[in-house]
């Protein structure tokens, strides 16, 4: 088990614009992000080899199937990539998303209308159908003013799929949305759900990844005061398995908050998670609040979990912030203490990692997910079949 | 009907330094009904007895036996020993986050006697065995052990002794830790198991105040991974009054002769 955690805190840096280095500059220009080869900061921890191409941007006319269903006033339209820019997106923050909006030639738009709440979730069934497939996607979802929905993003199948979606949540909106990555064993995903969090909005967003290479950016900024974003993660690696979060809170706006738990269980040789929490406070920033925590669940030897939070503060009027990241190994006294009661060593083993995921589980908010998903962990658990010898 | 004998058993634990022998032959036998206490300084091993009975991986047999009713105990698994009917109040009960007491207790209830418990009559079971240890019946609610006080763990634990009602019940330092009034409302619980039928126990103690509530049947003085001397009652009497010393300046002596 080899664990990194280098918390930086720089503080009180006097600048108007913003040099944080842990701000890409946003542009549309595919040159404005260079080729990586691994040894730069952000890419540091990916296996670039292992990205099927993704990172070369050639293009490629294929597609993920989609399949919906949407409720009254809900629309799913194709929008030219001029349009997504003119609706507010965010602009592209590393080669992936630049690539996937180049070639993606024109976007998605899931559109929830101003006043409208929608009570059941919305489920975008997205499916790949070979590791084979190179599909570049571009998405925007946007929550009127005052709107209320839930959106589930769900992937299965197989392809290499690098896609930037942005999420445009109105003044006074509250959106609850849920990235599953359930894909096979050898789809290859480079996503970015990039979120505007309007004045007084509520979002919460929850990244669930379970199968395939998923590397994961998820970016939040604030367009005015009382915004409110609460980041949500749940992952399971399995041997030779890489699954990397990269979460950004960028407090662009005064009386903010933002609040980032992800949890994760590694097992088996090779499995390899990264979690990076990256939090600017910025200048205007004053009063907000943050906290960011990653706790890792190791249990087996062979696992590789590297979790770094990153905390950058321009003002020094905030009313809290703070991150903690742990790894532990999967406690043997915990599973004595269970056995010693009569339990089977599986089903103590079961109740363990149930306790670990059961809150974050329960914070995802969307009805009927909860069952499936720990049932998604327990088959999970299932597939350990060399743990026994080590535990 | 039942019995735990134990026969010159050996234990080490794995150190840096390659094993080293902690139970150098204990040979004890538990008969239908009666309580033994074991007493001994610290470090002399009495926490291993009990991790060894009960199979924590910690630990190694080296030789002996342990039969519970004829059945070797050695060759079973953790759970298995729990549903064979041993049980083991820890010394320092483990915290198991996110898992709920009442969802603990249905589990492991179910597992040792191979059957869920009727719903109706099992949430009043719960209830009553923790009003009568006065814990909390909010606390079913909280993960187990979890933020618990010292004296609230150790009361969890009569809980499950009374709930889950095995054949041999092994404390190791229940009363620890506790101010009077636990003491007794924990020995209390411990002697209703005991009038649940003939149950087998083995007090572990510091202490010879809680061999006021719980009466033994024969007490054993343990030093340096061995019974060092045996009696009746009285022999708590004798303890109190002396202490470990003589036991111990024995052992150093021998020492010293080597
Ligand atoms: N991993 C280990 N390495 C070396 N020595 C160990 C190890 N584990 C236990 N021991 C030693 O074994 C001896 C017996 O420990 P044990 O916990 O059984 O004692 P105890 O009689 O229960 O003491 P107490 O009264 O303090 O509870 C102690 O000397 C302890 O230091
Ligand atoms: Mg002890």
């Amino acid at each position: 088990m080899t664990v990194t955690e280098a918390p930086n805190v720089a503080s009180a840096v006097e600048t108007t614009k913003v040099a944080s280095h842990l701000h890409a500059n946003p542009s549309y220009d595919v040159a404005d992000f260079p080729k990586p080869n691994g040894r730069e900061e952000v890419w540091r921890f990916t296996p670039v080899k292992r990205l099927g191409g993704l990172l070369d941007g050639e293009p490629s006319d294929k597609h993920l199937d989609i399949e919906t269903t949407l409720p009254e006033g809900v629309t799913l339209t194709s929008i030219s990539t001029e349009e997504a820019r003119d609706l507010g997106e965010l602009a592209p923050t590393d080669r992936p998303s630049v690539l996937a909006v180049a070639n993606a030639g024109g976007a998605v738009l899931l559109d929830v209308p101003a006043d409208t709440e929608v009570d059941e979730p919305i489920i975008v069934r997205l499916r790949g159908s070979s590791a084979d497939d190179l599909v570049w996607g571009h998405v925007v979802v946007r929550i009127g003013r005052h709107a209320k929905a839930s959106v589930v993003v769900d992937h299965k199948g197989s392809a290499r799929y690098a896609a930037n979606t942005s999420m445009l949540v109105g003044d006074g909106a509250q959106l609850t949305v849920v990235s599953l990555q359930d894909w096979d064993d050898d789809a290859v995903h480079l996503g970015r759900d990039a979120i505007r969090v309007g004045r007084d909005a509520t979002v919460r967003h929850s990244a669930i990844s379970f199968g395939g290479l998923v590397r994961l950016n998820v970016e939040v900024q604030y367009d005015g005061p009382g915004g409110s974003a609460d980041l949500y993660g749940l992952y399971f690696a399995d041997a030779g398995q890489h699954l990397e979060h990269r979460l950004f809170a960028d407090h662009t706006a005064p009386r903010t908050r933002s609040n980032v738990v992800y949890k994760g269980a590694l097992q088996g040789e090779g499995a390899h998670t990264v979690w990076i929490g990256n939090v600017l406070i910025r200048k205007v920033a004053e009063g907000i609040e943050t906290y960011e925590q990653n706790r890792n669940l190791v249990l087996t030897d062979g696992c590789r979990a590297d979790s770094v939070p990153n905390l950058e503060i321009e003002t020094g009027e905030i009313e809290g912030a703070g991150h903690a990241s742990t790894t532990g190994r999967f406690d043997d006294e915990q599973l004595f203490y269970l056995q010693s009661r009569g339990i089977e060593e599986d089903e103590a083993r079961r109740l363990v990692v149930h306790g670990f995921f059961n809150d974050i589980i329960r914070k995802i908010g969307i009805e009927g997910l909860e069952e499936q998903l720990m049932a998604t962990v327990e088959a999970e658990l299932a597939k350990n079949v060399t743990g026994k010898e080590i535990l | 009907m039942s019995t735990l004998e134990i026969r010159d058993l050996h234990v080490s634990v794995d150190t840096e330094d390659g094993p080293k022998e902690i139970l150098k032959g204990v040979t004890l036998t538990i008969n239908e009904g009666e309580t033994h206490a074991i007493m001994g300084p610290n470090g002399s091993g009495k926490s291993t007895l009990a991790y060894s009975i009960a199979g924590h991986p910690k630990y190694q047999v080296t030789g002996g036996s342990v039969l519970l009713d004829g059945e070797d105990v050695l060759e079973m698994s953790v759970d298995e020993r729990a549903r064979a009917g041993l049980f083991l109040a820890m010394q320092y009960p483990v915290e198991v986050p996110g898992v709920s007491v009442s969802n603990f207790l249905r589990t492991a209830k179910t597992a040792v006697s191979g059957e869920a418990p009727k719903l109706r009559t099992w949430v009043k079971d719960v209830n009553a065995a923790m009003d009568r240890v006065q814990m909390d019946t909010a606390m079913a609610q909280r993960s187990v052990n979890e933020g618990f006080s010292g004296g609230e763990k150790k009361r969890h634990e009569i809980v499950q002794l009374e709930l889950l009602d095995p054949k041999v019940a092994v404390l190791d330092e229940t009363d620890s830790g506790l101010d009077i009034d636990a003491l007794r409302i924990v020995s209390e619980g411990v002697n209703r198991f005991k009038e649940n039928g003939d149950k087998g126990v083995l007090l572990i103690t510091h202490y010879t105040r809680i061999l006021r509530y719980i009466k033994p049947d024969h007490v054993h003085v343990f030093v340096d991974g061995r019974i060092a001397d045996e009696g009746g009652p009285e022999l708590a009497d004798k303890l109190e009054a002396e202490g470990y010393a003589s036991y111990v300046s024995g052992v150093a002596a021998a020492g010293t002769g080597v």
